[in-house]
């Protein structure tokens, strides 16, 4: 019964937030603030766990097929693909969901609980559009850089293992990530991570216009948002790649 | 003028107005008193319209609220200001841009012309012009309420509500800020409507009074007539604190 009442309210809400702003001006306004709070800021927790992920990744592939029967080329096809399919777009979005969906559930649950939504409301402004459009829209068109980003973080990361380690050679792990190299994974993993991106914005910024009480709502507002916002992804992630893929 | 015409408002089978009449009158500072949990800021938000009444009717100068489209709403609530218990500034701007908000959002104005008018209402309840460009934690809560005041009549409103202006302040800061809604009322000619449960208030600025009891308008007349009412929830609410006994005592 929560599951459909929440789904009806998060339909209702959405239905307010995706319309033309009331004043372009404002949105404008706004927008350039969220693409640097919710892209760039998180710009650097991307480059460490992409660096780190490529690395060990291209450690325990190397590590765990040591059969002679593989072709030298197997670590960084694996790598590669693994980065390009799963980690730099799911993966990342589920820490994303922790970093983002809890700052966006947190600002506007503050807002919400501080009355500086209703006073939005009193002045008669569309508020669930003022607040969560340029959120969502930011996010979702800087998730793209941020998955490229991570891509070439990642590979690189896995470069290193070769110069850091004596497990491989760099040169072995170079002809492994041009190897058989399909294009159709990075359009795949953008358009992925970009519904990705929807979810996580949406919903978190759900919980946070409904959030009520006070800090420790807010607090559970934000929880919600990050687990509710994971579960999706991994369920649209099944959906997507059985549509795109299969 | 708003109308309150037999309004009715339950949340989930508890019934908090019952058949409610008032009229909030124009140019005047029109409170709602009554013990907490009496259901004013209930009466308060169902006015304004955040909650959808059961029955009844909430005319604003003829215009029945709950008859409204969302959009209708939006168009009356920029006739509308309100000062928020606590303040609701929002804190990522500073007190120039909070002012400077509705205006941004509602008027064709120049820039120049934006900046012109929030100084003016800054200025007009008297807030010292180098915390303009603070941020609304750096200043203290009275001076809060100023700029929410500020807020509130940037855009020249008609209806004026304020949601217990005087709570968490000192009692010097809560005359100021009473006089200084009183003033505004008068001046711009606004039907002001004050939620409040602070007696000092009313005796300073009420000048028609709407008493709550249990979900009931019980009473409704002004300061003057407030202390020779027979009306025993009226006179336990008036009489609670000591300095209003030993007021009573003396007119006796």
């Amino acid at each position: 019964m929560s599951l459909l009442s929440d789904t009806g309210k998060y339909v209702l809400l959405m239905k307010r937030v995706l319309v033309a702003p009331d004043r372009w001006k404002m949105f404008f306004r706004q927008f350039p603030k969220e693409l640097e709070k919710l892209g760039l800021q998180s710009l650097p927790i991307v480059a460490i766990i992409s660096v780190f992920i490529g690395f060990i990744m291209t450690m325990q592939t190397k590590l765990n097929t040591s059969n002679p029967l593989l072709p030298v080329y197997t670590t960084g096809l694996v790598t590669r693909d693994t980065l390009l399919l799963e980690f730099s777009s799911t993966i990342l979005c589920l820490i994303l969901a922790g970093k983002v969906g809890s700052n966006i559930a947190s600002e506007i649950g503050t807002m919400r609980i501080t009355e500086q939504i209703d006073a939005l409301e009193i002045m008669g402004v569309n508020s669930a559009n003022y607040l969560i459009l340029p959120k969502i829209i930011a996010f979702v068109l800087m998730m793209p850089f941020l998955v490229v980003f991570s891509m070439a973080l990642g590979v690189g990361g896995g470069y290193f293992v070769g110069i850091l380690t004596n497990i491989m050679t760099t040169g072995d792990y170079l002809i492994g990530i041009q190897y058989a190299f399909i294009p159709y994974y990075v359009f795949y993993s953008l358009i992925k991570s970009m519904l990705f991106a929807f979810i996580i914005s949406s919903v978190a910024a759900y919980y946070g216009y409904y959030s009520y009480g006070g800090a420790l709502d807010v607090g559970k507002s934000s929880t919600n948002a990050v687990v509710n916002g994971s579960i999706l992804i991994l369920f649209f992630n099944i959906l997507i790649t059985k549509l795109m893929l299969n | 003028m708003i109308e309150v015409k037999n309004v009715d408002k339950s949340f989930d089978g508890n019934h908090v107005l019952k058949n409610v009449s008032a009229i909030f009158e124009t140019g005047k500072t029109n409170m709602i008193i009554g013990q907490s949990g009496s259901g004013k800021t209930v009466l308060m938000k169902s006015i304004i319209g955040l909650h959808r009444i059961d029955k009844g009717r909430i005319e604003y100068d003829g215009r029945n609220l709950p008859d409204m489209q969302m959009k209708d709403i939006r168009i009356l609530r920029r006739e509308v200001g309100m000062l928020f218990q606590g303040s609701a500034l929002f804190d990522s701007s500073t007190v120039l841009e909070n002012v400077m908000y509705p205006l941004e959002m509602f008027s064709d104005s120049s820039k120049e012309e934006m900046v012109e008018r929030a100084r003016f209402c800054l200025k007009h309840v008297s807030l010292a012009e180098k915390s303009f460009n603070l941020a609304p934690s750096e200043i203290s809560g009275g001076m809060q309420k100023r700029v929410a005041i500020a807020r509130a009549i940037a855009l020249q409103p008609k209806y004026l509500f304020c949601d217990e202006p005087n709570s968490g302040l000192d009692p010097k800061t809560s005359l100021i800020i009473d006089q200084l809604i009183h003033e505004i009322t008068h001046e711009f000619d606004i039907t002001t409507i004050i939620n409040s449960h602070d007696m000092n208030s009313v005796m300073e600025i009420g000048e028609n009074i709407i008493f709550i009891d249990k979900g009931k308008m019980a009473w409704q007349g002004n300061k003057g007539d407030i202390f020779h009412v027979d009306n025993e929830a009226l006179n336990g609410f008036v009489f609670a604190s000591e300095l209003f006994k030993q007021v009573k005592k003396a007119n006796q």
